[in-house]
């Protein structure tokens, strides 16, 4: 089985082939390009270098929120673009989720935790078995990050922070961190396309996916407009 | 000679219609699917750029899907992949532009980037298969207002623009102002039709050092002043009148920097196009004018005044022609100019 996977959902833009238990090829960059001007370079460059036939691909992974509103489309845009050429079916990847399958097999809890501005951060916990697998403790929201980090510091165990919300809260985390926690390190503290599609090929097997015209962002925040005409009808 | 027929997928999603259409040749349009937002940005009196985002991915495929289906074609069948990159709100064009080039990618196919008042211009190909430049066109819509001479395909100049508010962007402040809510454009003008143009004297909007741009903000001025002056006397306000007044007086400026144009330039054939150019009374005053020059004149059908992707189909065919080509990095661009490159 073949997945094509994708992320757009950060600075970070990253693509990656996975089949089965071999990475193919992965080309992700942390620069400030757009990803209207990154993506889909990188995946040219990439399938060019593994002599990629894009019709052997099974599924596409995306990572589908939360993240910039803008990468987040860029990337499930492609995603459905190509989906609707091959037809081959998304598999929705929760970002929070794929960056925390990043530190697979760590102990303790994982907590990636990525700026969502406005104070908050989007952000969950997750824990890895014994056995390997992988477990949601807290499902990806936005939330204040005073909220998360009471709720580690109840569980009582150490965590891994990793994301781009890490150098922004770090000052934070060690003001308000009761438990032990440590910091992951660049090559696995971002988003990467190979999680997103390792994660996404456990998704397609148990059948989850959607096909590429129903695929949509998830972002876990409505839009400006809308938050400002709800309150406003809560309180007329 | 090659007689090969050129078929192009056209998308377009620079505001708040979801469009895909195929076109042969630039001037055979196969289908053309409009999926508009308009019920829901009239919740807020206008569009608003997120919610257009988000609505442009949840129905992009679905649009792209239902206008091969209507052409009886498959992508396979398609010789390039058009699709609008500027001028637009930003987020709501990438989600056009990575669809078009991940189809184009994964197709195979050349990409061609096109810009969205050259789409509006080349609407007028569709209907009028006569029609070759060199023509003047007058562009007006709710994001834009050019008067453009159209040198060559692709080759255009721009005699004049708006200063600040596009005409159809007037018509929707002023549609707010008394109260006709959005779309201000059809509303303004159903109003109008029950009211009398000369009741009120507007001054026409004039640029002092631009014989052929336009200001329409001072328009719009005058017409909120008008209403605050006239509650502030407590005189009633014949909101009829208002809409046919502040209309004609911008039917009438328009009309006098088109014979203007048309004089100076000597041209025979004057057109226009954009969603403000599917007003009746516009059409029948240009018509008017031009009978009066002996100048033929062209207008699209409502259907293709209004965002569309046909009519960038009907571009992208003579871009295809000159050989332009867009690479896989092609972005958006919210402010493109007409003519750049």
């Amino acid at each position: 089985m073949k997945i094509l996977g994708i992320d757009g959902s950060g600075l970070v833009a990253s693509v990656a082939v996975v089949e089965d238990d071999n990475l193919i090829g992965e080309y992700t960059t942390g620069y400030k390009k757009t990803h209207s001007q990154t993506l889909l370079p990188m995946l040219d460059a990439l399938g060019t270098m593994i002599e990629l036939d894009l019709n052997s691909i099974d599924a596409i992974a995306v990572a589908a929120g939360p993240g910039s509103f803008t990468g987040l489309r860029i990337a499930s845009a492609t995603a459905k673009g190509i989906g609707l050429s091959l037809g081959c079916p998304i598999v929705l990847v929760p970002t929070v989720d794929a960056i925390a399958f990043n530190m697979w097999g760590n102990s303790g809890i994982i907590c990636p935790i990525m700026d969502a501005r406005r104070g908050q951060v989007y952000t969950g916990l997750y824990s890895f078995s014994q056995d390997g697998s992988f477990n949601v403790l807290r499902q990806q929201c936005a939330v204040d990050f005073h909220d998360i980090a009471a709720d580690i510091n109840a569980r009582g165990e150490a965590v891994t922070f990793l994301g781009d919300g890490v150098p922004v809260f770090k000052q934070l985390i060690e003001e308000l961190i009761t438990v032990p926690y440590r910091l992951a390190p660049a090559h696995l503290n971002r988003q990467h396309a190979s999680s997103v599609a390792t994660l996404g090929a456990i998704y397609y097997q148990n059948g989850e996916c959607d096909t590429a015209a129903d695929h949509r962002p998830e972002y876990l925040r409505l839009s400006q407009a809308e938050r400002e005409r709800l309150e406003k009808e809560g309180k007329a | 000679m090659d007689t090969k027929e050129i078929k192009i997928l056209a998308i377009e999603s620079s505001c708040d219609e979801t469009a895909a259409a195929v076109v042969i040749n630039g001037r055979d349009v196969r289908s053309n699917v409009i999926s508009t937002q308009i019920p829901l940005h009239t919740l807020y009196g206008g569009v608003v750029p997120e919610i257009a985002s988000r609505k442009h991915i949840e129905r992009i495929n679905q649009v792209i899907e239902q206008a091969l289906e209507d052409a009886d074609m498959g992508l396979e069948d398609m010789d390039a992949i058009a699709v609008t990159y500027g001028p637009g709100l930003v987020g709501a064009l990438l989600v056009g532009v990575a669809e078009a080039k991940a189809i184009a990618f994964a197709q195979g196919l050349p990409l061609i980037g096109v810009h969205h008042i050259e789409g509006h211009i080349s609407a007028n190909y569709i209907e009028n298969k006569e029609l070759e430049p060199p023509f003047l066109c007058l562009v007006v819509s709710g994001g834009h207002t050019h008067l453009v001479r159209v040198v060559d395909y692709g080759k255009y100049e721009i005699l004049g623009r708006t200063r600040d508010d596009a005409a159809g962007e007037a018509f929707d402040k002023v549609a707010r102002a008394i109260g006709l809510g959005y779309p201000g454009g059809p509303k303004i003008e159903k109003a109008a039709h029950e009211g009398n143009p000369n009741a009120i004297t507007f001054t026409r909007p004039k640029v002092s050092d631009g014989v052929y741009d336009f200001s329409f903000s001072g328009l719009k001025s005058q017409v909120l002043n008008y209403i605050n002056g006239a509650q502030m006397k407590g005189e009633p306000v014949n909101d009829k009148d208002v809409a046919a007044s502040f209309q004609q007086t911008v039917i009438d400026t328009l009309c006098d920097h088109a014979a203007l144009a048309i004089d100076e330039f000597g041209m025979d054939k004057f057109a226009i196009a954009g969603g403000v150019a599917s007003n009746q009374t516009l059409r029948a005053a240009m018509e008017k004018m031009c009978e009066e020059k002996g100048v033929k004149f062209y207008h699209p059908s409502p259907i293709l005044c209004t965002d569309n992707a046909a009519m960038i189909g009907a571009a992208a065919y003579y871009e295809f022609l000159a050989g332009k080509r867009d690479g896989w990095d092609l972005n958006a661009i919210p402010n493109l100019k007409l003519g750049e490159r």
